[in-house]
């Protein structure tokens, strides 16, 4: 009965990563894409008229990682126009920074557009509710992941709580589908202020594949302030935990 | 009655080709068919077929001979009279019939529980709404009721769970869902885009993301007009890209079945192992849940001798720490007093509501699309063992998983050992036109299950329809069955031993 257990205990050793911060995803990981001037016009067009949520624009040329659900195939269709990194620092607390234009070389943190109560009363210690609205479990699954015992996001005092009484804040998932929209309203109201708001994975963050469906209603969006919207088709575990570290000042994108 | 017969190798079906016949025939005959245990619905949709007609189409999958029998019928669009129903006599048709009165407005004489199934955008009955879904009710002084959902305590889909309970004892449970609707199906009809209708079908379940791409474009590739080239390198890349899902699903089930009866060893060490195997579909493709992998005709992430042998090491890594966990569980007498006899569900139930994969398998019916209608290697470079295990309860259920496991490894490295990436697979085409007024399906066998895509085009061979069924729709029935008699607290156990889709449900 116990030998099993030791086995076990054995083979599993130590599995949590100690610095988060050192993390590096392996590089066939598309993160934050590279955009270049200069490439072939045609080629870009072809990209930006193939790309699935119409994330592309070519003039002027920008990526919209709100739109973008990381499949790269504009990186294959425009090569010298568009490159994808593996760096996943790319949560903004402005919907705006998640527009990528040519040239730049980080998603920017803008510390301004973070409301001061944010930090004030959840630095040390921030208690999330999720609701999922039309996800497809993936984003969800990776929320699970950041707790889990490789990233350990409780460690920081970040977690996800069952009842929105119990919570600082709402994360939501999915492209918020319209039989889930008022049951987000009464979860959300049912949290007491202040509240952070989380949009988590470019489904949540723009409706996806689903912006345009008539079974979403995002006018749950209209009425909220976001404090951070975390990309991902799913939104990477290291990709959530940098975001909120950084919304709570606990952590500076360099 | 006439038939279409096919299989899952075998190249689209012209629309014409499909033999109609009146109701009364089609009823008589798939309800004789439906009496053999050998035979179960694969899908049964209906689809306008111009202005005027109503056609429906309905597959049904023979277990023995590994056929697909297509049959078909058809009614006036603006007429109302009633359909008997088959549900009446095969609870498996139960969720079609109930989709296709929802969507169209066709009634179904004496049909049970004729109730909404998701509520989609595009229903018949706008009045019909979440609010007003009808439960089954009960009176009595001893009765109570608990609603559950549809957010649940943790970070999963929504969904509403409805109780009826004699004190502790779970009397009913009705399960209603359609909080996840999203448009799947409008949404690939809606575009031509065809790596807009991948990236949909990657996103059906993001969990079988794998599974349900896979099924979409085997369908795409049936209708296509051109011979594609053929590629053994790009059928076992496929393959190794499913059973690695299976391994990472089963072994979070696991983790998680730990976890609800607060059992932290097992927890953790399937959250650290599932990590492993997921990060290697990322170290492969760029994703952790293999996104971007599937794709018609060919693949962006051709296997090299370096991937080959990371995931070959990874896998045989994993199996062997799997294993420890698995014999630790089934040596914990606390562990099994928990798992055993809790939640049953007996085969015949599993065969009249239609049950398929590993829930199935785990109440003794050996339903697996790997060895009754393979694709792909399977049938060619393996020959799938169905696990079965007999006892149809949640240890059953755990059991089956950590067979699967298993096996799953095993298969990965009989593939990838003499694998030879030199031949490298083809480009993916996301171009080659496809045969008009044409009906083709992809059948896998996902990590929950028999995942179905019926793919029809219209005149032009655009995607007309993409008609899916994720196994969840089935399945949740059996969820509803288990907790019968059971105390209200082994709920969530028996929930995680099932973890079905909603989303793949509600579509």
């Amino acid at each position: 009965m116990i030998l099993p257990k030791l086995r076990v205990l054995k083979s599993h050793g130590s599995q949590y990563i100690p610095d988060l911060n050192a993390v590096e995803l392996t590089k066939e990981f598309r993160g934050r894409p590279v955009l270049s001037e200069g490439g072939d016009p045609k080629a870009l067009e072809a990209a930006s008229q193939l790309c699935p949520t119409g994330a592309i624009s070519t003039a002027p040329f920008t990526l919209d990682l709100g739109r973008c659900l990381f499949c790269g195939e504009c990186a294959r269709r425009a090569p010298q126009s568009i490159r994808f990194t593996n760096d996943y620092h790319i949560a903004s607390p402005t919907r705006e920074g998640l527009v990528v234009r040519p040239g730049q070389e980080q998603i920017p943190f803008d510390e301004q557009a973070i409301r001061p109560e944010v930090r004030k009363y959840f630095k040390e210690a921030l208690k999330l509710r999720e609701v999922c609205a039309g996800g497809d479990a993936s984003v969800e699954m990776e929320l699970n992941a950041s707790g889990n015992v490789n990233f350990d996001f409780g460690r920081f005092g970040v977690e996800f709580t069952a009842s929105p009484r119990h919570a600082d804040g709402t994360v939501i998932t999915g492209p918020i589908s319209q039989n889930m929209a008022e049951a987000l309203e009464i979860s959300h109201q049912a949290i007491a202020e202040p509240k952070v708001l989380i949009v988590c994975g470019s489904e949540a963050i723009s409706g996806g594949l689903f912006a345009e469906s008539r079974a979403v209603d995002r006018s749950f969006l209209e009425k909220n302030q976001v404090d951070l919207w975390v990309p991902g088709t799913p939104t990477h575990p290291m990709t959530f935990i940098d975001g909120v570290m950084n919304l709570l000042g606990r952590k500076k994108r360099a | 009655m006439k038939y279409y017969i096919t299989n899952n190798r075998a190249a689209s079906v012209l629309l014409k080709e499909i033999p109609e016949a009146g109701y009364a025939e089609f009823f008589a005959d798939v309800d004789e068919k439906l009496r053999d245990e050998h035979f179960h619905l694969g899908h049964y949709f209906a689809l306008p077929e111009d202005e005027e007609r109503l056609r429906f189409y309905c597959l049904l999958l023979d277990d023995r001979t590994g056929e697909v029998l297509i049959a078909s019928h058809a009614m006036e669009y603006y007429d109302e009279s009633e359909l008997p129903s088959l549900t009446a006599r095969h609870a498996e048709v139960h969720p079609f019939e109930r989709e296709i009165s929802e969507r169209y407005g066709i009634r179904f004489s004496e049909m049970p529980w004729a109730k909404p199934l998701r509520f989609p955008f595009d229903r018949f009955d706008k009045r019909s709404s979440m609010d007003n879904y009808p439960f089954y009710t009960m009176e009595g002084a001893s009765l109570h009721e608990v609603n559950v959902g549809p957010i649940h305590a943790g970070i999963i889909e929504p969904g509403a769970f409805r109780f009826i309970c004699n004190g502790e004892r779970v009397l009913h449970l009705e399960i209603a869902l359609g909080y996840q609707h999203r448009g799947v199906e409008h949404a690939f009809a809606a575009t031509r885009n065809r790596l807009r209708q991948m990236l949909l079908s990657e996103s059906i379940a993001g969990d079988s993301a794998i599974a349900h791409s896979t099924a979409f474009a085997e369908a795409l590739e049936k209708l296509s007009t051109k011979s594609l080239p053929q590629s053994e390198n790009l059928e076992i890349e496929r393959i190794v890209a499913l059973e690695l899902e299976r391994m990472a699903m089963q072994i979070a089930d696991t983790g998680a079945l730990s976890m609800d009866i607060g059992y932290q060893l097992g927890q953790v060490a399937c959250e650290a192992l599932r990590t492993v195997v997921i990060n290697t579909t990322q170290a492969w493709c760029g994703n952790r849940f293999g996104k971007g992998l599937i794709r018609p005709a060919g693949t962006n992430f051709p296997l090299t001798a370096e991937k080959i042998a990371l995931i070959r090491e990874n896998v045989r890594d994993v199996r062997r720490r799997y294993h420890e966990v698995a014999e630790d569980l089934k040596s914990s007498p606390t562990i099994l007093a928990r798992f055993e006899q809790c939640g049953i569900v007996s085969k015949q139930d599993m065969v009249q509501i239609g049950g398929v994969g590993q829930a199935a398998r785990a109440s003794g019916l050996g339903r697996d699309l790997r060895t009754t209608h393979p694709w792909g290697s399977y049938g060619k470079k393996i020959q799938h063992e169905s696990l079965c295990e007999p006892a149809g309860d949640v240890m059953a259920r755990l059991l089956v998983r950590c067979r699967e496991v298993l096996q799953s490894a095993d298969y990965i490295e009989k593939l990838l050992c003499d694998f030879n990436p030199e031949a490298a697979s083809p480009k993916p085409d996301f171009d080659f036109s496809l045969k008009a007024d044409s009906l083709a399906f992809g059948l896998v066998e996902g990590w929950r299950g028999e995942t179905c895509h019926v793919v029809v085009t219209d005149h032009e061979g655009a995607v007309k329809a993409c008609k899916v069924k994720d196994p969840s729709l089935h399945n949740w029935l059996g969820l509803a069955l288990a907790v019968r008699g059971e105390g209200i607290s082994d709920f969530p156990i028996c929930n995680k031993s099932f973890n079905l889709s909603y989303c793949g449900h509600d579509l």
